[in-house]
């Protein structure tokens, strides 16, 4: 049974959107050529190929459904069986095809490919006695024998098998890309790769080719490793950090993306209207954004968190399971980051639009006498979207960077809920252990850091192609 | 100049009031003043005559915004709003809830706050000017490469990911300072250390990168062309030219946040240990201290307007075409 | 940089000191704290972080022994315990033997030793003819200058009375100073409540925030008199033998009437300097230094009583060597200093470092301090012991429990299905796994209300839950999964469905666990109920809305607590006691109300201690056991850690003065803590290589690029 969260919906409205614009965008010029040249870049094709990985994870865990539970034992059941029932859980996609990963669970901490807990235990030995010592994993390289004997060679017959894997699928997928562009440019099979090994405008291509190579790679050698071993270790309750940090990668994008899908609106219309109106409705805007600005943000988002707390303790029917809980706390985060956020575009459109105001043509429409809601969407609203894209672009990294601080303060996401920040949080503790828990603090490192790096590397490409002033400077 | 200033100072005034609304209107929605009697009086044994005698006591027993029930101007000054914004504006903070007196605390803990922030702003702008510097002048070298791939990268990592390195590195392998406290007078310079470098190498991603785009549009000007054509070596161009000029942009940033150094730095602070303003923030928050926090909010904003009024000045001082209006 | 690092390295400490070096060899306690009292007024004060501070300075009559176990209360201020008489309505004495029903007053006298002086204090400043006080009559120009208390020129002390007594308890009524014990004393003080409604008619109204000072003195209360200048009376309603517990709290401590007078003159308050920050008290230490920002520092009371140390312990105690000093005059340091350290880390990481006397240990740290012999018990890792750091452990007089809210539909009420229901996820939710995750085994499963130290306590076989656990090999069992699931089908809930949708039960669990660690306790909760096939829903919440929601009785599962005031099982009970109810005001946030179980803790709570009590206890867990409304979770076991020149260290639960018995070895401290600090020098030395090999290639391009502009 399909649920659709808040959350997923926007998502889907997201992409909606980005379809449309980039539909709009490749047919005018001024918005085609330097997405171009952003094609073109070495740098922003592998920033690209990694972050479509990012966000194909992201959108399989946006399809949540209740997942159909077996027929009840039949001691009850006649009449039921007619009716499929379903658990009140909610689940992704993506926790259907991670299944093992979610359910292999320990008791507590172990290691990364670790056979044994990591901490010592009370074991009832044969003879009845009691002796402290590592016991066993559940699951983790429960397949092996002798563990101090098998497990280098059982790891690097599954790495190999999983490199072999990754070789054939990248292959695989290489060739049906050439030769459906071969076909598409009716050129033959063999002029295609040549021209992608030697033409230095293919200098790009190659590149996302190469870095597809080594995502396609590791994830095959990670989905290998992973159903034996918990290949970044467990956490306290010993669930599997690979999985958490998964899982995490959805929080991250929705909070950079959907803050400032969120807040866009608000910014556009107030930060044009103030420049193209003038006036009284300047002052007006001004002042609110000005007020909001005012506002130390982490005390604007500790009074909304705390106001939705009190929403859900006085409405507690209406969310019925955990993820619903969740996902309305992190919608919230979102709208209130948008909120604390939207002011600093909203100046910059404002400042853009009463330059553009003053532009020969603008100045003619108006006398011409073309209503104002025309002219804004023909002549202001065009011109400003490079302005709205760049930040746009610019925000993603720091919001993702944000989330993590938040959770520190406890005003981020539901503590339940699955994201990079709840695991630093945890992991400051953990740090403090001897021998020190050294993985799940890696591993939302390695993870965030992996998106931020290319979010930002992205979006120095993306600022330097639309920003007319540092235009062919860098 | 007068003028501009009275006038500056009058328009602060509806936002200080809009500021506080907003404050008010957040605060009690999720805090009614039961909860916070009840936080003050602690949870073991607590009565609803206590709750109602402490709310009498702290002036929190009138409605919020409107009081129905007195007559003509009591409508609006009876209430929790006016009572306790009208004192603000007189930057008179009164005492906290838990009864201390919030001037006085505010006057001692702003200097560890300033203490730290004021080396971190200079030792940041020192350092991040030089090697934005540096990176223009080996633009287009392995240097420049290396060096935006490093920013990027550094500017990549949460800020908690420093402090909690710095305080395993530092403070813990190598003994070199402790790892957290603060103490008055010289004593304290040991307890900055740690503190100032984890911040100031926090800040060297967002900040050198600013600057370099800042030196990198002066570069391409006319006149820097000009300069170079004359035969002028690249470090004189670089230093007496491109460094004076994008000073302007530079600069006028670093006037907007001078008043709010005050705040202090949220996080480091409280991990550190240094009883500053930004962990007197975070602690009021967290214990639920209205008029804390309300004091703070307030003070922030009058900060921040001041740091718009300075601001503009700046503009003026270093451009006499710019004209206050 | 450098500079800076040369002034702090040079002389002889460690470079991470964070103390001045002249400190190092002096007689002071080094601790910390980790959140601002927020009252230190003993008529306020209630929690822990406030005791750790006023215990040391404030002295009520009684105190509990510092060594003797089970805890015993033995005479602080006063000559001897308290007597005892008891009057029936009419006002005729009756024996000690009177049943309880007969009892309309009892009466206890109090005498105190004579020569107990307050600390220097200036509220008790006199002039020269010592006729008058010098600072009971502040102008604003002779606050110039002020800034704290130890700005006053002149301090002064007077002899401690049996008049201060009767003041505070007097000060206990005065409704603006929202004493949290005030609500219970109205039930037992004779006049208490009267007296209350007399102060709040005649009390005159604040200025500008400060109240005028009201001479209490001059207030009859026939709750507590003055019999001559040591002795004094209380009168108790009834009976109600806890109240001498009660007498060895803060509350009942001493209050001159000069300190209320001092404070409550214009112009102090604004300066922070008030009674519920400055304490003036007759105890071992004062509150020299008072810095909620920073640091408190307690030092010795010049005046102090000359109470030895005590010469009789626990037959254990002397191997300990912690009757070394008996009979030497109290307290053994001079000075306490408290920092202020939030996080748990550096706390943890300062006390390795020889900075800290005394640690608690985080869970997380608990690997590397503890590790558990062969036999299960605990003992210290080697790195520990090698440097000389001492463990000690107790079992805390508290209860963690997880409680079912009896105003539920599903889960509350009498009916057999519930009562099921609630045992089937008692038994599910093993408590013996959160105490090794998330305590390290640092508690004992509870199998009642009651923990060990306290009278009513059952040990082995005796004490065992039968509903939940089985007696198996000498120890106790938790019952299977698979009996739980039993249990759930019998109660109607096969495979954990709700018989009425066919999907399965969703319970609720009310949270308001934010730390770090608390998405690991919500998740590993959330496992314990999925055993039974039961789908939990967190709620997390701040603590706030928690309470709301246990007061308004809306909510299903919790989690709690309970910190015994008093070592007494009554202490326990009560919050079980249907009276009580949190819907009603009271503390029984489960909202239990069971006729018998009621009227049994009636008899039991003005009972002596003997065997007829603990029929009546152990009637009483049974009820509970088999209505279920509470799962007994654990009694957290306090596991602290001392440096090797800390001395006299007994965990001690109910006792807050614990101060003035500490020893301590400074020498071998400053010593110590040069040695584990040595500053590692050369990743800097490094660091500046690299720096400047990365500069030399750098510099040569420079140079060309220099060279070929200038051609």
């Amino acid at each position: 049974m399909l649920v659709v969260l808040w959350t997923d919906a926007l998502i889907f409205v997201l992409i909606a959107v980005v379809l449309g614009f980039a539909f709009h965008a490749t047919r005018h010029p001024h918005l085609r050529v330097p997405w171009q040249q952003v094609g073109r870049s070495r740098v922003a094709a592998g920033a690209l190929v990694v972050l479509s990985v990012y966000v194909a994870i992201g959108l399989l865990d946006s399809v949540h459904f209740h997942p159909r539970l077996e027929a009840q034992t039949p001691a009850v059941g006649e009449a039921s069986q007619e009716t499929p029932t379903y658990s009140t859980q909610v689940i992704s996609l993506l926790d259907l095809w991670l299944q093992p990963l979610r359910e292999q669970e320990e008791k507590t901490f172990s290691a990364p490919f670790a056979t044994h807990l990591f901490v010592k235990e009370a074991m009832e030995q044969p003879d009845g006695s009691v002796i402290r010592a590592y016991p066993r994993l559940e699951h983790g390289g429960a397949h092996l024998t002798d563990p101090a004997r098998d497990r280098a060679p059982d790891i690097l017959l599954s790495t190999l098998l999983g490199l072999v894997q990754g070789l054939i699928a990248w292959t695989g997928f290489l060739l049906m890309v050439l030769g459906l562009s071969a076909w598409r440019a009716r050129e033959s099979f063999a002029q295609r790769v040549l021209q992608l090994r030697q033409e230095p405008t293919q200098a790009a291509w190659r590149v996302a080719v190469w870095t597809l190579l080594v995502m396609l790679v590791l994830g095959f050698i990670a989905a290998e490793l992973a159903v034996k071993y918990h290949i970044l270790g467990t956490d306290k309750v010993g669930e599997d950090v690979f999985y958490q940090s998964l899982k995490s990668i959805r929080t991250g994008l929705v909070i950079g993306t959907l803050t400032t899908l969120v807040m866009l609106p608000a910014a556009v219309i107030l930060g044009i209207m103030a420049g193209y109106f003038r006036g009284l409705t300047d002052d007006i805007i001004q002042y609110l954004y000005t007020t909001l600005n005012s506002i130390p943000g982490v005390l604007l988002i500790a009074a909304a968190i705390l106001m939705l707390q009190v929403y859900m303790a006085n409405h507690g029917d209406e969310f019925n399971s955990l993820v619903e809980r969740a996902d309305l706390r992190l919608l919230f985060l979102c709208i209130i980051l948008g909120v604390t956020s939207w002011t600093g575009l909203c100046r910059l459109l404002r400042g853009e639009s009463l330059k553009l105001r003053e532009a020969d043509y603008v100045q003619a429409a108006i006398a011409l006498g073309v209503r104002h809601s025309r002219l804004i969407a023909r002549h202001i609203l065009p011109n400003v979207l490079h302005i709205v894209m760049i930040t746009l672009v610019l925000d993603f990294s720091g919001l993702v960077l944000a989330e993590a601080v938040l959770s520190y303060v406890n005003i981020g996401v539901d503590p339940t809920m699955n994201s990079w920040g709840n695991m630093i949080n945890s992991a400051r503790l953990e740090l403090a252990r001897d021998p020190i828990v050294w993985w799940s603090l890696a591993a939302a490192f390695g993870f965030m850091f992996t998106l931020v790096l290319a979010a930002n590397l992205l979006a120095d490409v993306v600022r330097d192609a639309f920003d007319p002033r540092l235009r062919g400077t860098a | 100049m007068m003028a501009y200033m009275l006038r500056r100072v009058a328009y602060a005034l509806p936002i200080l009031i809009g500021v506080n609304l907003i404050t008010f209107a957040l605060f009690f929605v999720v805090n009614s003043p039961d909860d916070m009697a009840r936080m003050q009086l602690g949870d073991k044994r607590v009565t609803e005559e206590a709750i109602d005698t402490w709310k009498a006591e702290h002036g929190y027993d009138q409605p919020l915004f409107i009081n129905a029930q007195a007559g003509g101007l009591g409508v609006l000054t009876q209430t929790i709003f006016f009572q306790k914004s009208l004192k603000l504006f007189a930057f008179d903070f009164g005492a906290s809830d838990s009864g201390r007196d919030i001037g006085n605390d505010i006057a001692q803990r702003m200097w560890p706050s300033l203490a730290i922030a004021v080396p971190v702003l200079l030792l940041g702008l020192a350092l991040n000017i030089s090697y934005a510097l540096m990176i223009i002048f080996f633009r287009a070298t392995y240097v420049d490469v290396g060096s935006v791939v490093l920013l990027v990268a550094m500017m990549s990592i949460s800020s908690l990911f420093y402090i909690i390195g710095g305080q395993f590195l530092i403070g813990k392998l190598l003994h070199l300072v402790p790892i957290s406290g603060y103490d008055t007078g010289f004593e304290a310079i040991k307890f900055l250390i740690l503190p100032v470098i984890v911040s100031v190498i926090a800040g060297i991603g967002t900040g050198t990168r600013l600057y370099r785009t800042f030196f990198l549009e002066e570069i391409n000007r006319d006149y820097v062309r000009t300069a170079r054509a004359k035969g002028l070596p690249e470090r004189v161009v670089l230093f007496r030219h491109v460094l004076r000029n994008a000073l302007i942009p530079i600069l006028t940033g670093v006037v907007a946040v001078l008043p709010l150094l005050f705040m202090g730095a949220l996080i480091t602070e409280s991990f550190f240990g240094v009883p500053g303003l930004g962990s007197y923030t975070i602690d009021a928050i967290s214990r639920q201290d209205f008029a804390i926090v309300r004091a703070m909010v307030f003070l922030g904003s009058v900060l921040y307007i001041l740091g718009l009024i300075l601001t503009d000045i700046s503009y003026t001082l270093v451009d006499p075409r710019v004209r206050l209006s | 940089m450098s500079l800076s690092l040369g002034l702090s390295g040079c002389g002889d400490g460690a470079w991470n000191n964070p103390y001045p070096a002249s400190e190092a060899r002096a007689k002071t306690v080094y601790s910390a704290f980790t959140e601002q009292p927020k009252h230190l007024d003993p008529v306020r004060a209630y929690s822990s972080n406030e005791y750790a501070f006023i215990g040391q300075v404030y002295e009520p009559p009684l105190q509990y022994h510092f060594l003797k176990r089970p805890y015993t209360l033995v005479p602080l201020t006063s000559t001897a315990m308290p007597e005892v008489r008891y009057f029936d309505a009419e006002g005729a004495p009756l024996p000690d033997s009177a049943p309880a029903d007969q009892i309309a007053l009892s009466e206890y006298r109090i005498r105190l030793r004579p020569g107990i002086h307050y600390q220097p204090h200036p509220a008790l400043a006199r002039d020269a003819t010592g006729a008058s006080y010098l600072y009971h009559h502040l102008t604003p120009a002779d606050l110039r200058g002020i800034e704290d208390l130890g700005d006053f020129a002149q301090q002064g002390t007077r002899e401690l009375i049996a008049e201060d007594y009767v003041y505070q308890i007097k000060r206990l009524a005065a409704p603006w100073l929202h004493s949290p014990i005030a609500g219970l004393m109205k039930k037992h003080l004779l006049d208490f409540a009267e007296l209350s409604e007399r102060l709040a008619e005649a009390a005159p109204a604040p200025v500008d925030g400060v109240r005028p000072f009201v001479d209490l003195r001059t207030v009859p209360f026939r709750g507590a008199e003055v019999l001559d200048r040591y002795s004094y009376r209380i009168h108790i309603k009834g009976r109600y033998p806890q109240f001498q517990y009660w007498l060895a709290m803060l509350f009942f401590s001493p209050m001159p009437w000069e300190a209320e007078a001092f404070y409550a003159q214009p112009g102090l308050s604004e300066r922070n300097i008030t009674l519920d920050w400055y304490p003036l008290g007759t105890g071992a230490f004062m509150l020299s230094e008072n810095n909620p920002n920073l640091r408190m520092v307690l030092e010795r009371n010049p005046h102090f009583h000359g109470e030895t140390y005590p010469s009789e312990g626990m037959a254990q105690d002397r191997a300990a060597g912690l009757l070394e000093d008996a009979g030497q005059p109290l307290p053994l340091i001079d000075k306490a200093i408290y920092a202020l350290e939030k996080e748990s880390i550096p706390y943890w990481n300062k006390f390795l470092q020889g900075y800290y006397d005394s640690s608690g240990i985080a869970s997380d740290a608990f690997d590397q301090a503890i590790q558990f012999s062969a036999a299960g018990d605990a003992e210290l890792t080697e790195p520990l012991r090698e440097q000389g750091i001492r463990l000690a452990t107790a079992v805390n007089t508290s209860i963690w429990y997880m409680g079912f809210n009896m105003l539920d539909p599903i889960l509350g009420g009498d009916s057999e299905r519930a009562r099921l229901l609630r045992r089937a996820i008692t038994i599910a939710v093993d408590f013996g796994e959160y105490i090794s995750i998330f305590a390290n085994g640092r508690a004992l499963q509870a199998q009642g209300m009651i923990p060990p130290g306290i009278f009513g306590y059952q040990e082995g076989r005796a004490g065992l839950n039968p509903y939940i656990f089985d007696w198996h090999q000498g120890r106790a069992e938790r019952k299977s999964i698979a009996a739980a699931r039993a249990l759930l089908a019998e109660a109607g809930y096969p495979d954990g469905r709700d018989p009425d949708t066919g999907r399965p039960l969703t319970l609720y669990y009310e949270a308001m666990d934010a730390g770090p660690d608390g998405k690991a306790r919500l998740n590993w909760m959330r496992k314990q109920f999925n055993k039974l096939g039961i789908e939990l829903v967190v709620r997390a919440t701040d603590y706030n809305r928690f309470q709301d929601k246990m007061r308004e009785g809306t909510g299903q599962i919790f989690m709690w607590g309970w910190n015994a005031d008093y070592p007494d099982p009554e202490n326990f009970f009560f919050l079980l006691y249907g009276p009580n109810a949190k819907v009603d005001g009271g503390e029984n946030a489960f909202n239990y109300r069971n006729p018998d179980f009621d009227r049994l803790f009636e008899r039991m709570r003005v009972m002596d201690d003997g065997p007829e009590r603990q029929a009546l206890i152990d009637a009483m867990t049974e009820i509970l056991r088999r209505d279920g409304p509470v799962a007994f979770g654990f009694f957290p076991k306090a596991y602290s850690l001392y440096h090797q020149w800390v001395g006299n260290v007994k965990p001690n639960l109910m006792a807050n003065n614990t101060l003035k018995y500490r020893r301590l070895d400074p020498q071998q401290r400053a010593e110590q803590r040069v040695a584990w600090n040595p500053p590692v020098l050369w990743p800097l030395g490094l660091l500046v290589l690299l720096l400047l090999l990365g500069a030399l290639p750098a510099w040569q391009m420079a140079r060309r690029r220099e060279r070929s502009r200038a051609l």
